[in-house]
C-alpha cells in the first residue's frame, strides 16, 4: 500500500489506462501543457504528447459532441468539464446525443466516453462553480454516473469507468482532490454499480455520496460515544446505483438516512428512500430522513450554513430513531 | 479532377430521381398515416447529398440532418431496409427506434440523421477527429442546413476543425427557411460561407447546380483526404415544400414557393444530359418508371416487415 493524494490518483488512473489502450485521449480545457486546473493530467502532455493530450477552446458543447463522434468511430475520449456547472453548457451532447446514441440507432453505434468532473462547495467558489448536478444525469437513460470520495476509489472507479464501452460521468468532489489516502501498488478496479460499506453497524444505514461519505464517518465517531452505531454505505455509483447492498442493510437496520451534498429536494436520496420504500416498506421502524443543501443557490459568503456536515447527519440520526412506529 | 462519364453521370441523375421520388411516396404514405410522428422532405435539394457524396468511399462518413434522407440515400443506404425503419419495423437499420429524424446506418458511415438543429456538426467533427487519430485516411462530410449556423455549436466545431485540420467538409445546404423563419430575419450576412474566413479556411458559395456542386465538393474531399483540413461549402438551395410533411406554410409568400419550386435541379441536370446526348426523353421515362417500380417493392417490403415486439423496448440500452 502507499499513501496517495485523491488529485494523483486520478492522475495515476489516466495515465495507466492511456498506456494499456491507446485509443483512449484526453481532451478538455488547460488538460495539455497546463495540466489540469485542478492537476489532475500533469506530466500525461509530455508522456503522450499533443495528439493524446488535448487542450481545447472553451468550447464544452463542442467537444462534447466531438467526443461523441470520436468515440462512436472507436476511440475512448476522456472529457475534462472543469467544474460540473459547465456541464450544463454541453447538456445536448450528453443527454441528446451520447446517452441516446446506442439505443436509438439499434446497437449500432457504442459510446465509450467518460467525462470527468469536479463538482461541490467547499471553495468559496459561488453559485456558478460549486454545484452538484448529479441527480439530473442519473434521471437519462444511458448515462452511468459515479461519485467516488477516496483515493482508492477514484482510481479503481475511474479506471473501470474508462474500460466501459457505455458513457460514464465521475462526479469527484473537489474538495476531496487534496485528500490523502492509501492505495494498493499493483494494479485493480472498483467495480460500477456496487457499493461500499465503509463502517458496519447495527442502528442506522446512512447511505452517503463523495464528501458526504466523509462526514457520515465522522457523524459515526460521535454516535459511538452515545451508543448509537451507525452503517455507513457509500454508495460510489448513483446510476447504477447498488439497491442489494442497500437494501439489505436496511432490513438489518429497520431505519434509513440518505446524505448528499446536491440540493436535497429532486435529489438522489429521494430516489433511494422511494424504492426503499415501494420495496421494503415493511422492514422499516421510522421515518426516513435525508440530509441535503438547502433549495437556494450556493453563496459565496454563507457556504458553511449551505453545506450539510457531520451535525446535520447527526440530527437526521437521532431523528429517526425518535420517530420509531 | 477527372469530369464524371457517361456511365456515371447518369448513376448521379438515378440518384437524384431516386431521392425525389422517395420524397413524394413518403410524403403520400405520411399524409395517409402510414408512418407516424415527422417527416421532413428534401425535395428541391437533391443535387447536393448526390453531388458531394459521389467523392466519397462506403467507408467515409457523413452526418446528416432532420431533413436527411437525401444523405443517406446518395450514400447508398438499402432502400428496403431504409423504408422499413421509417415504417418503424424491426429489421429496419435501427430496429425501428430511429424513424426518419435519426436513422443510420454505421456499416456506411452514417452516422444518423439528427433531430436536434446542429446535433450533427460537432459529432462529425469528432469523427474526422478520430480518422485523423487513427491515420485511417477517411474524410467525413458534415451536412446541415443554414438554420444550424445560428447554433453556437457551428462557430465551436469549425474553429476546433481549423485548428486541427481535421479531415471534414461542411456542407451548408441554405434553402433560405428555418423551419418557418426565413433567412433575413436571422443571418446578418448573405453567404454561411463568409464566416469561413472566421476560422480561417476557404468558404465557397455556389448556386443549386449538380456540376457546379460537384466540382467544389470534389476539391474540398480532395483536400481534406490529403490532411489539408476542412471547407466550408453552401449550396444555395430551395425547399419546394413545409417544414416538414403537412406544414401549411402560412409563413410563407406563394411568391416565395413557387420561386422556390421554379429552380429544379434535377430538370437542370436532366436538360444538360439530353442536350449533351448522354441522355434521351425514353431513357427519362424508363428511370422514372424503374425507380418508380423499386420504390413501390421497398414500400411493400415495409409494410410487410414486423414491428419489433414490446420485449424489445428495454433492451440494449447499456453495452
Amino acid at each position: 500500500m502507499k499513501e496517495i493524494r485523491y488529485i494523483w490518483a486520478i492522475n495515476e488512473a489516466l495515465k495507466e489506462e492511456m498506456e494499456r489502450d491507446e485509443d483512449v485521449v484526453l481532451i478538455g480545457e488547460d488538460v495539455g501543457i497546463p495540466g489540469g486546473a485542478f492537476g489532475a493530467s500533469r506530466g500525461l502532455y509530455d508522456r503522450f504528447g499533443p495528439e493524446r493530450v488535448i487542450d481545447t477552446p472553451i468550447s464544452e458543447a463542442g467537444i462534447m459532441g466531438l467526443a461523441a463522434g470520436a468515440a462512436a468511430c472507436g476511440l475512448r475520449p476522456i472529457v475534462e468539464i472543469m467544474f460540473m456547472d459547465f456541464m450544463t453548457i454541453c447538456m445536448d451532447g450528453i443527454v441528446n446525443q451520447i446517452a441516446k446514441m446506442r439505443y436509438m440507432f439499434g446497437s449500432q453505434y457504442t459510446v465509450p466516453i467518460v467525462i470527468r468532473t469536479p463538482a461541490g462547495g467547499g471553495l468559496n467558489a459561488g453559485p456558478q462553480h460549486s454545484q452538484s448536478l448529479e441527480a439530473w444525469f442519473a434521471h437519462v437513460p444511458g448515462l452511468k454516473v459515479v461519485m467516488p470520495g477516496t483515493p482508492y476509489d477514484v482510481k479503481g472507479l475511474l479506471k473501470s469507468a474508462i474500460r466501459d464501452d457505455n458513457p460514464v460521468i465521475v462526479v469527484e468532489n473537489k474538495t476531496l482532490h487534496a485528500l490523502k489516502g492509501p492505495i494498493p501498488e499493483q494494479e485493480y478496479l472498483v467495480p460500477i454499480g456496487k457499493a461500499d460499506i465503509k463502517k458496519q453497524g447495527t442502528d442506522v444505514t446512512v447511505v452517503a455520496t463523495s464528501r458526504m461519505v466523509h462526514e457520515a464517518l465522522k457523524a459515526a465517531d460521535i454516535l459511538g460515544q452515545e451508543n448509537i452505531n451507525i452503517e455507513v454505505i457509500d454508495l460510489l455509483s448513483i446510476s447504477p446505483w447498488d439497491k442489494e447492498t442497500v437494501l439489505n442493510s436496511v432490513a438489518k437496520t429497520h431505519r434509513l438516512v440518505i446524505a448528499h451534498e446536491a440540493v436535497k429536494s429532486f435529489g438522489v436520496g429521494a430516489e433511494i428512500s422511494a424504492v426503499v420504500a415501494e420495496e421494503i416498506m415493511e422492514e422499516l421502524d421510522a421515518a426516513i430522513m435525508r440530509v441535503g443543501a438547502p433549495f437556494v443557490p450556493i453563496p459565496f459568503s454563507l457556504e458553511k450554513a449551505y453545506l450539510p456536515n457531520a451535525d446535520d447527519v447527526i440530527k437526521a440520526v437521532k431523528r429517526t430513531l425518535e420517530r420509531t412506529f | 479532377m477527372q469530369k464524371p462519364g457517361k456511365k456515371k453521370l447518369i448513376q448521379f441523375y438515378e440518384k437524384m430521381v431516386t431521392i425525389r421520388r422517395v420524397e413524394e411516396k413518403l410524403m403520400e404514405v405520411f399524409s395517409n398515416g402510414e408512418i407516424p410522428g415527422f417527416i421532413h422532405a428534401c425535395i428541391g435539394q437533391e443535387a447536393t447529398p448526390v453531388a458531394v457524396c459521389s467523392h466519397l468511399k462506403d467507408t467515409d462518413y457523413v452526418s446528416a440532418t432532420h431533413r436527411g434522407h437525401g444523405h443517406a440515400l446518395a450514400k447508398g443506404i438499402n432502400l428496403r431496409l431504409f423504408m422499413a425503419e421509417l415504417f418503424g419495423k424491426k429489421n429496419g437499420f435501427c430496429r425501428g427506434r430511429s424513424g426518419s429524424m435519426h436513422l443510420a446506418d454505421r456499416n456506411l458511415g452514417i452516422l444518423g440523421a439528427n433531430g436536434i438543429v446542429a446535433g450533427g456538426i460537432p459529432i462529425a467533427t469528432g469523427t474526422a477527429f478520430a480518422s485523423q487519430y487513427k491515420k485511417t485516411g477517411q474524410v467525413t462530410v458534415c451536412f446541415f442546413g443554414e438554420g444550424a449556423s445560428d447554433e453556437g455549436t457551428f462557430h465551436e466545431s469549425l474553429n476546433i476543425a481549423s485548428l486541427r485540420k481535421l479531415p471534414i467538409v461542411y456542407v451548408c445546404e441554405n434553402n433560405g427557411w428555418a423551419q418557418f423563419t426565413p433567412q433575413a430575419i436571422r443571418l446578418p450576412v448573405n453567404n454561411v460561407a463568409d464566416r469561413a474566413a472566421g476560422y480561417n479556411i476557404s468558404g465557397v458559395v455556389m448556386p443549386n447546380d449538380f456540376f457546379k456542386i460537384y466540382e467544389e465538393a470534389g476539391k474540398a474531399v480532395e483536400r481534406a483526404r490529403k490532411g489539408k483540413g476542412p471547407t466550408l461549402l453552401e449550396v444555395k438551395s430551395t425547399r419546394w415544400y413545409g417544414h416538414f410533411v403537412g406544414d401549411a406554410q402560412k409563413y410563407r409568400s406563394q411568391k416565395d414557393i413557387t420561386a422556390a419550386r421554379s429552380e429544379d435541379c434535377i430538370r437542370n441536370l436532366e436538360n444538360k444530359l439530353i442536350e449533351g446526348k448522354i441522355l434521351q426523353k425514353q431513357d427519362v421515362e424508363r428511370i422514372d418508371k424503374r425507380i418508380h417500380e423499386e420504390i413501390e417493392e421497398a414500400i411493400n417490403f415495409a409494410r410487410e416487415s414486423p414491428f419489433p415486439d414490446d420485449s424489445e423496448l428495454m433492451k440494449d440500452l447499456y453495452a
